[in-house]
């Protein structure tokens, strides 16, 4: 545990000075794979992300409108929605996703590279794996989870106007004016801080077990579900305490 | 490979290894070595296995420190060495892993031409020359475009290895690289060795436990002991020196007698008791399984 928490916190230290400082020393980010990694990251998560956001903002529509039909309030469905997506469905649910199919993802082949010798390989050729594998998950998770949580949440938008459009008989301009009156924009802002930091935890998890993978084969499978365990625990303590620092 | 003891002292040492220590937890893995690696030699670290020579290896090509003691590579101490300074001298090495570490996400060729994006300005259509010409150098031309995934054992070992002479490094470390290999393709192995000290005049570091191999490469030859030698050195010198060596291990290593008189590892002993459920007057063994337990 402790050797865990060792290995995190060193991983972190060296993203830093690889984000930040190695820069300006001559080693730069190397754009081609940090967008190669957008595409496996982000690009590739959209289909699970938007098939996922329609269903929570068609449920979220559907179980409100039940409650909200016996007070005499549907016209609530459309802002309860958006509050919803924004504040906290959309960046948690994305992140989830995330984690299960991007962070494994990470974990399982970063632990296959180091099983298999690629990594130390990457080291003796004097090629750093911090700028050749770490920094542009890195940056490819940072930029893509904030994008898919936008993303998510005009498609839960979408789901919850399905609702209210063909069952509660709502026009699509009552349906949009209403969600965007139930939310500020600072809501917006935070929902976004939240699910970049989710990708921090999740990317750098996810980099520190798979670059610490020992035990061949099974060590792999070990440290790949360790991963999502782990990420999905600090994703949602994190959730609660930004829940707490910013909403309550 | 000639068996007559090369003239070291018109040549430069290329490594110097200086009462190397390294342990694991309470386990010295390696106790005491120290060597010289001359420029232009064969040089082969043998012995079985467990015995540290991959371990050797490691701290030669930086990817570990020693617990205490000196190595020193192109004159250079690397134990103390800072992380800028490293990279910098392993510009100056190749290195042939066991699996062969090809990058799985590259194809053979962007895997050979790795080193030649990173290290040198060169153009691509001239980078993809040098691609060509390695990779006929080792029997691979047509295979460039292939994953590793869908390349044999063999294949795999030469295109790491075409990797490791990318850069045309003065120095290759080359760890087992004929385990696995049938005998044709480890001949070819060793013949694409000979042809790097011999063409290009390369050091080359070779760990394998591969006595045909030892004996057809090496010009310079150290066994590392196990059981109560481990990790020491406990024979060095030129293959016929190494072919007629009175250490009893040394002459069940190269005879690979399972029941030699020369085992000085008594947890080989016990793990062959142990394995047949035997003790030396034939009954059940339960200490000796205990005792082999790693």
């Amino acid at each position: 545990m402790t050797e865990a928490f060792r290995q995190y916190f060193e991983l972190c230290g060296s993203l830093l000075y690889w984000l930040f400082i190695a820069p300006f020393r001559g080693r730069g980010w190397r754009i081609d794979h940090t967008f190669a990694q957008i595409v496996r990251i982000g690009v590739h998560a959209v289909p699970m992300s938007a098939l996922t956001a329609l269903t929570i903002g068609v449920v979220l529509a559907m179980q409100s409108a039940a409650q909200l039909a016996k007070l005499g309030a549907t016209a609530f469905v459309p802002g309860l929605v958006s509050s919803s997506l924004i504040r906290e469905l959309a960046p948690l649910v994305t992140a989830v996703i995330v984690i299960g199919r991007s962070g494994s993802s990470v974990t399982a082949e970063l632990g296959t590279m180091k099983v298999s010798e690629e990594i130390e390989a990457l080291e003796v050729m004097a090629i750093p794996p911090m700028s050749w594998l770490i920094v542009p998950r890195f940056l490819a998770m940072v930029i893509m989870l904030p994008l898919l949580t936008v993303f998510s949440i005009y498609v839960g938008l979408a789901g919850g106007w399905l609702i209210g459009h063909f069952s509660l008989h709502m026009s699509t301009a009552f349906f949009v004016t209403h969600a965007l009156q139930h939310v500020a924009l600072s809501d917006i802002g935070i929902g976004l801080l939240k699910s970049g930091v989710f990708g921090v935890l999740i990317v750098t998890i996810a980099c520190s077990i798979g670059l610490n993978v020992s035990g061949g084969a099974e060590g792999v499978g070990l440290a790949t579900t360790r991963s999502v365990v782990v990420s999905l625990l600090s994703v949602f303590i994190a959730n609660a305490l930004l829940t707490a620092l910013f909403f309550f | 490979m000639s068996d007559t003891a090369p003239d070291l002292t018109t040549r430069e040492p290329i490594i110097e290894v200086d009462s190397l220590v390294r342990h694991f937890g309470s386990q010295k893995v390696l106790n005491g070595v120290s060597f010289k690696v001359y420029e232009g030699d064969t040089f082969i670290i043998m012995g079985g296995s467990g015995c540290g020579k991959s371990t050797l290896l490691r701290h030669l090509i930086g990817t570990e420190k020693p617990s205490s003691g000196s190595i020193k590579i192109f004159g250079q101490e690397i134990t103390t060495m800072n992380e800028d300074a490293m990279r910098k001298l392993r510009g100056r090495y190749g290195m042939l892993f066991q699996s062969g570490a090809l990058l799985q996400s590259l194809t053979v060729a962007e895997n050979v031409a790795l080193p030649l994006n990173e290290h040198t300005q060169l153009d691509t259509g001239l980078i993809d020359t040098v691609v060509k010409m390695k990779l006929e150098q080792v029997g691979l031309t047509g295979h460039g475009h292939k994953k590793p995934s869908e390349i044999s054992g063999g294949m795999k070992k030469r295109a790491a290895l075409a990797r490791a002479l990318a850069l045309d490094p003065p120095l290759v470390f080359s760890d087992e690289p004929t385990a696995g290999l049938d005998p044709i393709m480890t001949a070819v192995v060793d013949e694409l060795t000979q042809r790097l000290t011999q063409k290009i005049g390369a050091t080359v570091v070779v760990v394998t436990h591969d006595m045909n191999s030892v004996f057809r490469i090496g010009t310079r030859i150290i066994m590392l002991g196990t059981g109560p030698n481990q990790g020491r050195i406990i024979a060095s010198g030129t293959p016929a020196e190494i072919r007629a060596h009175p250490h009893p291990a040394v002459q069940q290593f190269i005879n690979g007698d399972p029941q030699g008189d020369g085992s000085d590892d008594s947890g080989e002993i016990l793990y062959r008791e142990a394995l047949l459920g035997l003790n030396e007057t034939g009954m059940y063994s339960r200490s000796a399984i205990q005792s082999s337990k790693p």
